[in-house]
């Protein structure tokens, strides 16, 4: 088991967001999280990594209750987070955007060549080595999506979780960004995406829970919650008319 | 062999895991959804938000074939009705039926549930499965044929076809495997004596009976005159239908299909939680289900649980064949008295068949228990009647030894005794207006 979440309550000061969040990822999976803004679901991986403190409720991260544990640490762990709206250093090139990905790497081992590690990632995405030098804030969104992705597997992670990676980018674009996430997890990395694209991310997982003002009120596989006509009615854009249709 | 090794093998951690997402997530949803729910909850001032492990669902308020009797037929249901693709009804043994809606979703798991059964007991797509329910609004027909569909057996509904169509379609199509209830299959057996076919003239190997309780002994007089191996399942139309449990291969106990349903045995009394292996009442929470989700169903089944590590590899924990119903219980001359016991007694008498019925009278205020016994034809006897005699005290001499009540016991001739539809006999006539 990659992530194992129970009954968590989380929230920023005296707001209660999370109501007794349980969820699990297992290794080698895509897991999903749709449900429509302020649901919660940013709020829930800013708890896993460790960005704000649970309340009560436990987080176990392979095999390891990590509740107290400090950001780094838990990337540390091999758990990183692609933040919504990408979160770049917009006045630093793509590239030394990636090597303050690698710094966790580096400090875990010295003998890391980071200039390997950068390779890397410019074998996946082309692009960023092509524009290596620019400042990420030039960057277009899809283009800064992909530096979000690879800063984040600089510090060579098992377990990413990606925050609204759709959010501002044209159709194609997210086709593109999805497929990666489909070819990450054929290189071993498991998956939690959060998603208000839920077809988009239905699509991709293999499992997802959907959450509505910090409860989760479905869970199952993608093929159940495509099928469940909540989720269509209030993720997949499908009207009562459409459905009745069918 | 397992259907879903992936969630009948799942270790304790992990199912205590999906168990708990699936509650919480039940729980949101009824609580929003079904005004039952959310009026039970408020008045018995359970927060759902602070249900936070498996133990905690003591807290939460239980539901009686009674509430949804009184929602009947639709106001349980947790969506809307242009959700439910396929309505059924319990099968209305006692009082008024109950409407079960289930969605697309949940179908899907009712098929998916069933195949686990289906398996357990050995069938699998090179047998060919006869199946003697009625395809109806009860919940066995259906709930088996498209499990056995599923899992690519050759299906024949031969449904309630007449016992002696049935043979020749069991003879005819060679088929493997009978599903049907345990007094039918005996049945079966019976007319197959009448007409001088010898069990060995079949290609039948396997036996999936459910639908009423059955003793070890019904057990192995079907075994015994069938040929087969006879498996016990159990369902209740009010959570799903078939697909709640089953026995596997070893026979001892029938594995709960935890990771769709938490089980609770309780004190029919204090209708508190009891220890695991202790004998009461047993209690389902639905935690898939999306057309009718029940919070802490009453079954008025009684069973016990057992903890431990099956052969057969699966980690899902088992029930005990159930033993009589809360709702079934007699209490006469102080004594209380489930008429499985009953049949216990009359399985082991020779001459007669295990179909009864109990009448309960009262005479100037004294209760009088009179058994309705079918006779087998085969009785040497039947004309003599200083014989018939003896052999009607010599039952009620085995029953008042066995059980400490006095009854009376009436033979009468094989059939006579009225069956519903689903070919079940009304085991008792209460006649005593309490």
């Amino acid at each position: 088991m990659m992530l194992k979440i129970r009954s968590l309550d989380a929230g920023y000061s005296n707001l209660k967001v999370l109501k007794r969040i349980s969820m699990h990822v297992k290794a080698g999976e895509i897991v999903t999280i749709i449900g429509a803004n302020g649901s919660g679901k940013s709020t829930l991986l800013h708890a896993v990594s460790g960005i704000i403190k649970g309340k009560s409720g436990e987080i176990i991260f392979k095999d390891k209750q990590i509740n107290n544990y400090t950001a780094e640490k838990i990337v540390y762990l091999g758990c990183s987070l692609i933040p919504e709206g990408r979160q770049l250093f917009p006045a630093m090139t793509v590239k030394e955007n990636l090597v303050l990905g690698g710094y966790i790497l580096k400090s875990k081992n010295k003998k890391i060549n980071l200039e390997e590690e950068i390779k890397k990632i410019y074998t996946l995405f082309p692009r960023l080595e092509e524009r290596k030098n620019q400042l990420s804030g030039t960057l277009s969104g899809g283009e800064q999506q992909m530096l979000a992705i690879g800063r984040a597997l600089m510090s060579r992670p098992d377990f990413i979780m990606m925050d609204e990676p759709s959010i501002g980018l044209a159709p194609l674009v997210v086709k593109e960004i999805f497929k990666t996430v489909v070819s990450l997890r054929k290189d071993g990395k498991t998956i939690l995406l959060v998603e208000q694209n839920a077809k988009a991310a239905l699509k991709i997982a293999d499992r997802g829970y959907v959450m509505e003002t910090g409860n989760i009120i479905l869970e199952g596989t993608s093929e159940e919650l495509l099928n469940n006509h909540d989720v269509q009615r209030a993720y997949l854009g499908k009207d009562y008319k459409n459905i009745a249709e069918r | 062999m397992i259907y879903s090794k992936n969630y009948e093998c799942l270790s304790k951690d992990d199912l205590e895991q999906l168990q708990i997402e699936r509650l919480q997530a039940t729980l949101n949803r009824v609580y929003e959804k079904v005004s039952f729910y959310k009026n039970a909850f408020d008045k018995n001032k359970v927060n759902v938000e602070k249900i936070k492990a498996l133990k905690d669902i003591k807290e939460l308020p239980f539901t009686t074939k009674d509430d949804l009797r009184k929602s009947y037929p639709y106001d349980m249901f947790a969506v809307p009705l242009r959700d439910i693709i396929r309505i059924h009804s319990s099968s209305g043994t006692s009082g008024k039926p109950i409407a079960v809606g289930y969605t697309r979703n949940d179908l899907k798991n009712w098929t998916h549930l069933v195949a686990r059964v289906l398996t357990a007991c050995g069938i699998s797509s090179q047998d060919f499965v006869q199946i003697a329910f009625n395809y109806s609004i009860i919940t066995a027909g259906f709930g088996f044929h498209y499990a056995a569909e599923e899992i690519g057996a050759s299906v024949i509904p031969s449904s309630v076809e007449d016992a002696q169509k049935q043979i020749m379609i069991m003879k005819d199509y060679k088929t493997t495997a009978l599903l049907s209830t345990p007094s039918y299959a005996l049945h079966i057996a019976h007319i197959l004596k009448e007409l001088n076919i010898h069990p060995e003239e079949l290609s039948l190997k396997i036996g999936l009976f459910g639908a009423e309780p059955w003793s070890e002994n019904l057990r192995n007089q079907i075994e015994n005159q069938l040929h087969i191996n006879a498996y016990d399942n159990y369902g209740i139309s009010e959570l799903i239908g078939p697909g709640v449990s089953y026995e596997c291969e070893e026979r001892n106990g029938l594995h709960i299909n935890e990771d769709h349903f938490i089980v609770e045995v309780i004190d029919t009394k204090s209708l508190k939680p009891l220890p695991l292996g202790e004998t009461g009442e047993l209690v389902f929470t639905t935690i898939t289900k999306e057309g009718l989700p029940l919070i802490r169903f009453r079954t008025g089944d009684i069973s016990s649980l057992i903890e431990e590590k099956c052969k057969c590899g699966r980690t899902l924990i088992k029930m005990k064949r159930v033993s009589g119903r809360t709702d079934d219980m007699i209490i006469i001359e102080g004594a209380n008295i489930f008429p499985s016991q009953i049949e216990e007694i009359l399985l082991q008498i020779e001459g007669i068949e295990p179909h009864y019925q109990i009448i309960l009278e009262r005479e100037e205020g004294k209760d009088i228990m009179i058994i309705k016994i079918e006779v087998s034809d085969s009785i040497p006897f039947f004309d003599e009647l200083k014989k018939l005699e003896d052999f009607k005290n010599s039952i009620r001499d085995h029953i008042y030894n066995k059980l400490g009540i006095s009854v009376k016991v009436l033979l009468v001739e094989p059939r006579t005794i009225a069956r519903s539809s689903g070919n079940k006999i009304k085991r008792i006539i209460d006649n005593r207006n309490i």
